[in-house]
């Protein structure tokens, strides 16, 4: 039982490192690749000493082409391999989309099962830190919209390391999306050794009976903000971490919702064709009679995610916005 | 640049042939082999039996060429729509590609020993996924080399350019061979690009390019099996440009009377790959107009009984469209599985 275990404290990225590294030792077939992934161990240094520990074979740089990872990772599975790419940053995946839409996710199904992908592509995604244009972007509706892949986003340095490695053993691909906010900007206590986490569930990270509050990956720590906030004015709100949204835990998603009566759905993204518009669509369609007050989603403006500045705090949704949401879902 | 080239027009050696007798009968054969399916495959597409359909004629040599250098259950194909040739000679039963014609699941399949990927149909995509099917063949210690064609059209994409790139990088044991045949449907190779040869593209990763006339079933063998047998050595990838033409039009929903002329086709039809080899043969003296007809009645059996056993082949079934998405069915497939089967 993982709860038996001996814990010590990590950060995101270094919950992600032992997961490569228990995954790189477990099971010869992994392979871990991308741009400054080898010799430097990864732009924030997911994999930093692995090369040194496996060899130059386990853990490449490859060229600096996404298509070209994407695509070399697909062959490298279907001949046999557990391929882990990293692409440097999630804005930077779009050159790699033909790959993505047009095999990753369809390999299994065009040729009958005869050919499978079971890889995973890493990326760090989401804002908060102050980087350049393209760093900051959340392509996960993107990639949700590609039948056959599987899309996860963790939130904390015990679901990332679970969740990694179950990814890893997942026979299907699986994009594995890391906030950037995260990696260094939380830290938790981490079971040792290995273990896996479902993919597939959502986790209920708070419980409450006013609103229930929907969110992934970076949004969830704001989301818990708003909670400790709204708590003290006596308000419980319930906070809801999605972890994997393809396939989507649904279930999850109605319970709380039959619980509360009222959605607030949070995510990053820019708002139209996002994510929340899938997951309040999904209320709306299971659980409408439940509901008091109408779906209220806070998400990212329709505009390009701003680079550097100062401004970004007015994109990425914070949990002043969340708490206005609330209060406009409370007094519906 | 020089292209390789062992028959002349009509087939007659130039040089010293590489070849035993035993392998240019066994080439003739699986040339006839190919042109038979195509032409067949295009009657039954008349017929309605097909869907829509890329014929390969004039490219036979091409194809064939390359796939006979290769063991299905070793080394790997990742061929695009139009290289029913390759596969047929690769090793894919004829009714398995019927099927595959008619977009029948039953034939998005090759069979286990057969190490085809399903036909592509985006233009070039296929290559990265070629060399990291070649590298990863080195990483588990195989000697295994995988082949994928193009078309000149395809060289254009940016995934020859970073396929090419990873597979010289890598060192990985992988052929590209494009079949250059003039037109990417309506455009031509000059409207392709600037350079005179495909070959010279290879110059630009550090690896050997190689210009072999595409309608000369001898050069083409002794390219690729030179190829494969420094691909198997560890000496990393090799592109070939394979001149030829494609005879037919570009798919069976295809006027090319719209973009080409038919003197054009004509001098090509002089230079058919299969007349060339078969004049070879009969200059020496290793083939008969008897053999001719024992050939052609064998294919036409083999043809008929391929087609009657894809007819059986049970009718796709509509909750198929969903199975096969991921190994375990997921909840979204499952709900419409049960609809498509009428149970929910
Ligand atoms: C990525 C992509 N773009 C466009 C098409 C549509 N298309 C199909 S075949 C073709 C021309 C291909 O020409 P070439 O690569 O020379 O191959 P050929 O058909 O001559 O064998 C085009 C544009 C496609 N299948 N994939």
């Amino acid at each position: 039982m993982i709860a038996e275990r001996e814990t010590r404290v990590l950060n995101n990225v270094q919950a992600i490192n032992e997961a490569l590294d228990l995954a790189l030792a477990q099971d010869p077939r992994v392979v871990v690749f991308g741009e400054d992934v080898g010799r430097m161990g990864g732009v924030f240094r997911a994999s930093d000493g692995l090369q040194q520990k496996y060899g130059e074979q386990r853990v490449f740089d490859t060229p600096l082409a996404e298509s070209g990872i994407v695509g070399f990772g697909i062959g490298l599975a279907m001949a046999g391999l557990r391929p882990v790419a990293e692409i440097q940053f999630a804005g930077f995946l779009y050159p790699a989309l033909d790959q993505i839409l047009s095999h990753l996710g369809r390999m299994r199904h065009r040729t009958r099962g005869r050919f499978t992908v079971p890889m995973v592509i890493r990326a760090p995604y989401g804002g908060g830190v102050k980087t350049p244009e393209q760093h900051a972007d959340s392509p996960e509706a993107v990639l949700c919209h590609v039948p056959g892949v599987k899309v996860v986003i963790p939130a904390s340095p015990e679901r990332a390391k679970g969740l990694l490695l179950s990814a890893i053993e997942d026979p299907d691909p699986v994009f594995f999306l890391e906030a950037i906010k995260l990696y260094r900007g939380v830290k938790g206590e981490v079971p040792e050794g290995y273990y896996t986490l479902p993919l597939g569930k959502a986790r209920v990270v708070r419980e409450g009976q006013a609103a229930s509050l929907f969110c992934y990956g970076g949004m969830v720590e704001v989301c818990q903000k708003a909670a400790e906030v709204a708590a003290r004015e006596g308000v419980g709100l319930e906070v809801v971490d999605l972890e994997t949204l393809v396939p989507l835990d649904t279930e999850t998603i109605v319970a709380s919702v039959q619980k509360t009566g009222r959605a607030v759905v949070v995510y990053e993204a820019m708002r139209t064709g996002g994510f929340g518009a899938e997951i309040a669509a999904r209320i709306a369609e299971e659980a409408l009679d439940y509901l008091q007050a109408p779906i209220v989603r806070v998400a990212g403006w329709d505009a390009p995610y701003p680079p550097f500045s100062a401004v970004e705090n007015y994109y990425r949704p914070d949990a002043k916005r969340v708490l206005e949401a609330v209060r406009k879902v409370l007094t519906h | 640049m020089d292209t390789v080239q062992y028959l002349d027009d009509h087939g007659k050696p130039l040089r010293d042939i590489p070849l035993s007798h035993e392998e240019l009968l066994q080439g003739y054969r699986a040339l006839r082999r190919a042109r038979h399916f195509d032409e067949r495959a295009l009657v039954l597409q008349r017929q309605g039996r097909l869907g829509v359909y890329p014929p390969f004629r004039g490219q036979e040599a091409a194809q064939v060429g390359v796939a006979l250098c290769l063991k299905a259950d070793h080394d790997w194909l990742l061929p695009s729509y139009r290289e029913s040739a390759a596969a047929l000679t690769f090793g894919m039963p004829i009714s398995k590609l019927i099927l595959s014609w008619r977009a029948d699941p039953a034939g998005w399949g090759a069979p286990p020993d057969v190490n085809m990927v399903q036909f592509y149909i985006p233009i070039a995509t296929q290559i990265p996924q070629a060399a990291g099917v070649a590298h990863a063949q080195r990483l588990l210690g195989k000697d295994a080399v995988a082949a994928v064609f193009i078309g000149d059209g395809g060289t254009s994409e940016g995934d020859f350019h970073e396929g090419l790139n990873f597979a010289s990088v890598f060192n990985a044991p992988l052929l590209v061979v494009v079949q250059n045949n003039g037109w990417a449907i309506s455009v031509p190779t000059q409207k392709q690009m600037k350079v005179q040869r495909i070959a010279q593209k290879a110059q630009g990763y550090g690896i050997p390019g190689v210009t072999v006339d595409g309608n000369d079933l001898v050069a083409v063998w002794s390219v690729a099996r030179e190829a494969v047998a420094r691909a198997r050595q560890g000496e990393g990838p090799t592109l070939i440009e394979a001149l030829t033409y494609r005879v037919a039009p570009h798919t069976s929903s295809d006027d090319p009377s719209r973009y080409r002329t038919e003197e054009e086709t004509e001098r090509w039809l002089k230079r058919d790959p299969i007349l060339r080899m078969k004049n070879c043969l009969l200059h020496l003296g290793l083939w008969s107009e008897a053999q001719e007809a024992e050939l052609t009645e064998a294919l036409e059996g083999e043809f008929l009984a391929a087609v009657e056993e894809a007819d059986q082949a049970k009718e796709p079934r509509p909750w198929e469209i969903v199975e096969q998405v991921y190994l375990e069915m997921q909840p979204d497939q499952l709900a419409a599985w049960k609809y498509l089967r009428g149970e929910a």
